[in-house]
């Protein structure tokens, strides 16, 4: 299992178009990736589940991998966060 | 059954064929207790693929008409449909609760919807739930074993059937398969006639209840020219139209010659005609009808048509791609006209009683500089790539104007510094407030280009609203004290030495055409389809012979009837279509 921390700098927030994103990335892979925030855990290729959360600006954000592919999965959902402006 | 409807000639040209209906159906769902559970999840799982193929295809559509970002949207709305949370979520509401699938989607989309108003304070998630109730009516379609209709998803040759048309309809049209419009509501001006005659496709709006009147699939005769349409026409009926239409193809053929010829008149002036767009995808539109410039482009779908406010790299791309696909002819962009009428979703504006006369344009820019800032910034970016002017909108008074200039002024300047390349810009203002076209000589000591915005100045002028189907007959271009304010204008503008333009309808309106070039405007700006048109009247025309009847119809018309009819005595033969 993988874990990491992120911090959301974009001042929209996850909206819709990198929600979107995430889920397609999330999506390619075995693995089950989850997205926590405050006390609440979604399904990171669920995209009403991501867009339920309502992440804003400055939110504390973590991503959970887990399973064969759980290392790959990570680098794409980070490198999606990366590439939206999302998070640094 | 036969039926006549009458409507407003929003869009020239006859043309029959099948109605498509562009029309919501019923999509009340019914509760019910299923027995066959295999079956019914069955069911559900084809309607899922089914509603995804649909947005499939709306989604190249968009993406060809608009580019990739424009068809963002339906990226997320495909997701939702194969979001794996929300299938299994149906399934066990099928299996546990015996639900049909109708009532089962109906009750998950419901929980969603409920969570995301629940998010109070980040408005922007509230509203896709917009987004998530056009999902959802798409599947609940495709389970009542019916299609929910969409411009993108015609594959034949027909004519379209609608309460109205929305600006971000242009996105999905596939002027292919589109023989026309028939819409219930609007007028000559509203974005139903605008789009139609953007594409030169004949359309007839304002028809009250075209939608009630006409069934799927019916045979029609559209008659954009006279307005009316025929719904069941008799077979006599029907060989006159398909005349018409042939018609019409030739005619389109004759005009098409005059693609690549410059615009003069009979006695040798020359005048520039442009065209108006709103997006990329109209540019192919302009040089098919070989308009010589882009009078008007309107920025404002970058801002509307997105869920954020477009960057200033989004918008620099958009205008060098049209900046330089026009260079080297000129390209006038207009800074963003939004405001109470228009509200962007992802902006927090106040309610005005009367947004018409509210914070609207050059006033919404001047409050809020750092979006006009980016606007400006992306421009001038752009103009190293081609002949770009800017145009300010809604000016009202000389200090507005000189305040934006300011604010352009000083980013370009820190382009400069940052050695940034840029072209040579000319910076000019749209004449639409009647104050503005009344103090048209000061303006033009300090502007580098004026443009008539007649649908706008008609509108403040007469004070009526376009778009208000009670008051639109005050929508009167030939109005006698519309053209003595333009006549100002152009001569204003030519006492300064700076060139004057028009933008509005009224500059591709054959009526109207004899007086502007009789008053000696420079540049006619219209929508794509009535420039080879113009171009062909035009060439007809005596400049010089017009005066006189400018200063007729300026000194001694009355009324709007009055200078139409000395128009046609002016020009008879010309105007007799």
């Amino acid at each position: 299992m993988e874990k990491r921390e992120f911090h959301v700098t974009a001042e929209t927030g996850i909206h819709a178009r990198p929600a979107t994103l995430l889920v397609q990335a999330a999506s390619k892979f075995n693995a089950e990736v989850s997205l926590q925030y405050q006390d609440k855990s979604v399904n990171l290729k669920s995209i009403m589940g991501v867009m339920s959360l309502g992440v804003g600006q400055n939110a504390e954000i973590t991503i959970t991998t887990d399973g064969d592919d759980e290392a790959d999965a990570m680098n794409a959902v980070a490198e999606t966060l990366k590439k939206e402006g999302l998070s640094d | 059954m036969r039926a006549m409807l009458k409507g407003i000639a929003a869009s020239d040209g006859v043309v029959c064929g099948q109605a498509y209906r562009l029309v919501e159906p019923d999509l009340n769902v019914e509760r019910r207790t299923i027995t066959n559970l295999d079956s019914e999840l069955n069911r559900f799982h084809q309607a899922l693929e089914a509603a995804v193929s649909d947005i499939e295809t709306i989604k190249t559509r968009a993406t060809k008409n608009l580019g990739a970002d424009s068809a963002q949207v339906f990226s997320a709305h495909i997701a939702m449909l194969q979001d794996p949370e929300l299938i299994a979520a149906v399934e066990a509401n099928i299996k546990d609760k015996h639900t049909n699938a109708e009532a089962a989607v109906a009750d998950v989309t419901t929980g969603y919807e409920v969570t995301l108003q629940g998010l109070t304070d980040n408005p922007y998630m509230q509203e896709r739930i917009s987004d998530l109730h056009d999902v959802t009516k798409r599947l609940t379609g495709h389970l009542l074993g019916v299609t929910l209709p969409d411009l993108a998803l015609i594959d034949h040759p027909v004519i379209v059937v609608t309460h109205d048309l929305i600006p971000s309809d242009t996105v999905s049209v596939n002027p292919k398969y589109i023989l026309g419009f028939i819409t219930d509501v609007g007028g000559r001006t509203s974005h139903s006639s605008i789009l139609a005659r953007n594409l030169n496709l004949p359309a007839v709006v304002g028809t009250q209840d075209a939608t009630e009147q006409i069934p799927a699939g019916e045979t029609v005769i559209l008659n954009g020219t006279r307005g009316n349409v025929i719904v069941q026409p008799t077979v006599d009926e029907l060989a006159t139209a398909r005349r018409a239409m042939q018609e019409r193809a030739a005619n389109q053929k004759r005009l098409e010659s005059l693609r690549h010829h410059e615009t003069t008149s009979k006695d040798g002036v020359g005048v520039m005609l442009a065209a108006n767009i709103g997006t990329a995808s109209d540019l192919p539109a302009v040089l098919e009808n070989g308009a010589e410039a882009i009078g008007l482009m309107r920025t404002e779908f970058l801002y509307m048509d997105t869920d954020q406010l477009p960057t200033e790299d989004e918008q620099f791309d958009v205008y060098r791609q049209i900046v330089q696909s026009m260079a080297p002819r000129p390209v006038v962009i207009r800074t963003l006209d939004i405001g109470g009428d228009k509200p962007l979703p992802y902006l927090k504006t106040k309610h005005e009683d009367n947004p018409f006369m509210g914070e609207r344009a050059i006033r919404q820019s001047l409050a809020h500089q750092n979006i006009f800032r980016s606007q400006l910034r992306a421009l001038l970016r752009a103009s190293a790539f081609g002949n770009l002017r800017i145009m300010f909108p809604m000016i009202a008074t000389l200090d507005e104007f000189r305040q934006a200039k300011a604010i352009y002024d000083d980013e370009r300047s820190k382009l400069t510094t940052a050695q940034v390349p840029m072209g040579k810009v000319k910076v000019g203002m749209m004449v639409e407030v009647p104050a503005a076209a009344l103090l048209a000589d000061r303006f033009a000591q300090e502007v580098d280009f004026m443009s008539v915005g007649t649908n706008d100045l008609i509108g403040y002028t007469m004070a009526a609203d376009r778009t208000n189907q009670d008051v639109a007959y005050l929508y009167q271009p030939y109005h006698p004290a519309i053209l003595r304010l333009v006549d100002r204008i152009i001569h204003a503008g030519h006492a300064a030495g700076i060139p004057v333009a028009m933008c509005g309808e009224m500059a591709g309106d054959p009526i109207a055409v004899p007086l502007l070039l009789g008053m000696g405007l420079d540049e006619f700006s219209m929508g794509a389809g009535a420039v080879l048109k113009t171009r062909e009247l035009i060439g007809q025309l005596n400049a010089h012979d017009l005066q006189s009847l400018v200063e007729t119809a300026l000194n001694s018309a009355s009324t709007s009837q009055e200078v139409v009819t000395m128009v046609q005595a002016a020009v008879p033969g010309v105007l007799q279509k």
